[in-house]
């Protein structure tokens, strides 16, 4: 199954949504009719507001919420609950799919972040000395060696961010799903956090960066999709091209029309928060 | 002047609980400070330990039960723990707890007057022996349990337990718990803290036991969720059911020797205090 898996892997796409829809129970509605493929390597934002359904869609990618109806495949394979049920299948998928909580106390469970950073190899089959490598790795390349017999509670929030990471990190997944990765963090956090999706992707990785903070998406994303407050998703395109639509972006609330004074002026406009593609740096010679 | 402004009882209680949790469960500032126990082995502490204690029950010899002490003390002095600071923490609550159990044993215990008291009361002297060696027992068992502790980053030790055969699904559930009573605590604080923030004046009891029990049945909801996510948080890195541990502790020889010459100690003492 594991050598089908890899064999199917290596021509399919990472995720196929064919019209899925998901809700809570109570049919509370999450996502409608989806459709969506995404391909190994790209770095995909999906961008929404609040509660139109980013932190569901991811959920699903990991194989931890179902469709109500549709179909999904991962790797070329149905993910679907027998099929996570399946010890080789489901061995595989945790091992190439790497899922970042939106909230970090969630995902930080363990006494220490060592014990942390640890928890995802011990569940393979590794040595006990492969393991420690991996976490010893993580741990430098996160720069949170310092960290290691700390217990999670703790961590200021970037801290948390980082080991949370470098929890993902030990097992080096081909795909990463990262859910309001930059949520709480200070500017310097967030540059930092920026740099490490940019290095995954030029390592290859596929990334999967649910957000509202355009400006993440327009720096680490090579392509965006939309979800608008209706809980489906109505764009999916190149940044640029996603970034400058205002007028979607408004339709999904994700900018807004506000007041705030220029030149003493009141003056109204919609504000999208998102860079030029030409703007200027200015680099040192050399 | 105006009064002023009484803090809720449950806001303090809950403030109080967060203290005393960080103060006594995990105790890290000592446990990582330099010092004889804190160099060693959490597995051979266990180990030395629990053969220290199994000698202090054993041990019917008043000469050796007080050298036992004297040991802890000592252990105490050698690992950096403030004398006074352990003393008080081990000498406060035995009054109320072994001395209350063990007063009636003053009087009713037959054998020789000791000191005669009104109303016909009298303390046997075989009585007042039985209360010391009580006490002694007690006291010399606590402070080796708080000795422990304080030493010991909580954490290791429970990681250490697993020399004990302890179940690893049991000590992952412990560390655990451990990990988010803290997160439930802080987010309840921050609850009434935030109530408090909101109300104006004195709230009538009434009022006070209706928030008191809406906010517990948010903090009920808020951690059925929380435990259901993290569930998913464990699933996700491939938990199906078998926790694992590293075991990252390695013996030296300074850890072998302490142990070795521990429990020589401790059967020493059960072999003159029999």
């Amino acid at each position: 199954m594991q050598r089908d898996l890899e064999t199917a892997s290596a021509t399919s796409p990472v995720f196929e949504f064919c019209d899925v829809s998901f809700a809570y129970e109570g049919n509370q509605p999450a996502l409608e009719l989806v459709n969506l493929t995404l391909q190994a390597g790209e770095s995909l934002a999906i961008l929404g507001a609040n509660g139109s359904g980013k932190s569901t869609m991811l959920k699903l990618m990991d194989g931890l919420y179902f469709p109500t109806s549709g179909k999904l495949r991962a790797f070329g394979k149905p993910l679907t609950e027998q099929a996570l049920a399946e010890e080789s299948f489901n061995f595989d998928f945790r091992r190439r799919v790497g899922l970042l909580f939106q909230d970090a106390d969630v995902q930080l469970f363990s006494p220490t972040v060592f014990d942390e950073v640890a928890f995802a190899p011990l569940q393979t089959e590794w040595t006990g000395e492969e393991v420690i490598r991996r976490v010893e790795s993580a741990l430098r390349t996160l720069r949170i060696e310092k960290l290691r017999d700390r217990a999670p509670h703790r961590l200021s929030g970037g801290e948390k961010r980082r080991v949370a990471l470098a929890s993902i990190l030990s097992l080096d997944p081909s795909v990463w799903l990262l859910d309001e990765p930059s949520a709480g963090l200070d500017p310097r956090s967030q540059s930092w956090l920026e740099d490490f999706i940019i290095d995954q992707v030029r390592a290859g990785k596929t990334m999967v960066t649910a957000t509202h903070d355009l400006s993440l998406a327009e720096v680490v994303a090579n392509r965006v999709c939309v979800f608008n407050e209706t809980h489906r998703l109505v764009a999916d395109g190149p940044p640029a091209e996603i970034l400058s639509n205002q007028n979607l972006l408004a339709e999904c609330n994700l900018i807004h029309e506000h007041r705030h004074p220029h030149t003493g002026v009141a003056s109204e406009h919609r504000h999208p928060h998102v860079h030029s593609p030409s703007h200027e740096h200015n680099h040192p010679a050399g | 002047m105006s009064k002023p402004i009484r803090t809720g009882i449950f806001e303090k209680t809950l403030a109080d609980l967060t203290h005393a949790l960080e103060q006594s469960l995990f105790a890290e500032t000592i446990s990582r400070q330099a010092g004889l126990l804190q160099a060693l082995d959490p597995r051979v502490k266990i180990i030395s330990i629990l053969s220290l204690l199994l000698s202090v029950s054993l041990s019917h010899n008043l000469p050796v039960l007080l050298s036992l002490y004297g040991l802890a003390l000592l252990l105490a002095w050698l690992s950096s723990i403030p004398l006074d600071f352990f003393i008080k923490r081990v000498w406060l609550f035995m009054p109320f707890f072994t001395g209350l159990i063990a007063l009636p044993a003053l009087f009713i215990t037959p054998g020789p007057v000791f000191v005669s008291l009104p109303f016909g009361l009298a303390i046997t002297k075989t009585g007042a022996v039985t209360v010391l060696f009580l006490l002694l027992r007690v006291s010399t068992s606590v402070s080796l349990g708080v000795l422990l502790i304080l030493t010991t980053p909580w954490t290791a030790l429970l990681k250490a337990l697993s020399i004990l055969r302890v179940p690893e699904g049991f000590l992952l559930i412990l560390g655990m718990t451990y990990r988010y009573i803290f997160l439930l605590l802080l987010t309840a604080e921050d609850m009434f803290l935030s109530r408090r923030s909101r109300i104006l004046g004195r709230l009538r009891p009434a009022e006070a036991r209706r928030i008191l029990a809406a906010s517990a049945g948010t903090l009920l909801s808020k951690s059925l969720s929380l435990s259901s996510e993290v569930y998913l948080a464990m699933q996700a890195r491939g938990y199906r059911g078998q926790s694992r541990t590293v075991n990252a502790f390695q013996m030296r020889s300074i850890d072998w020797a302490w142990g070795s010459g521990i429990i020589f100690i401790a059967a020493l003492a059960v072999w003159l205090g029999r």
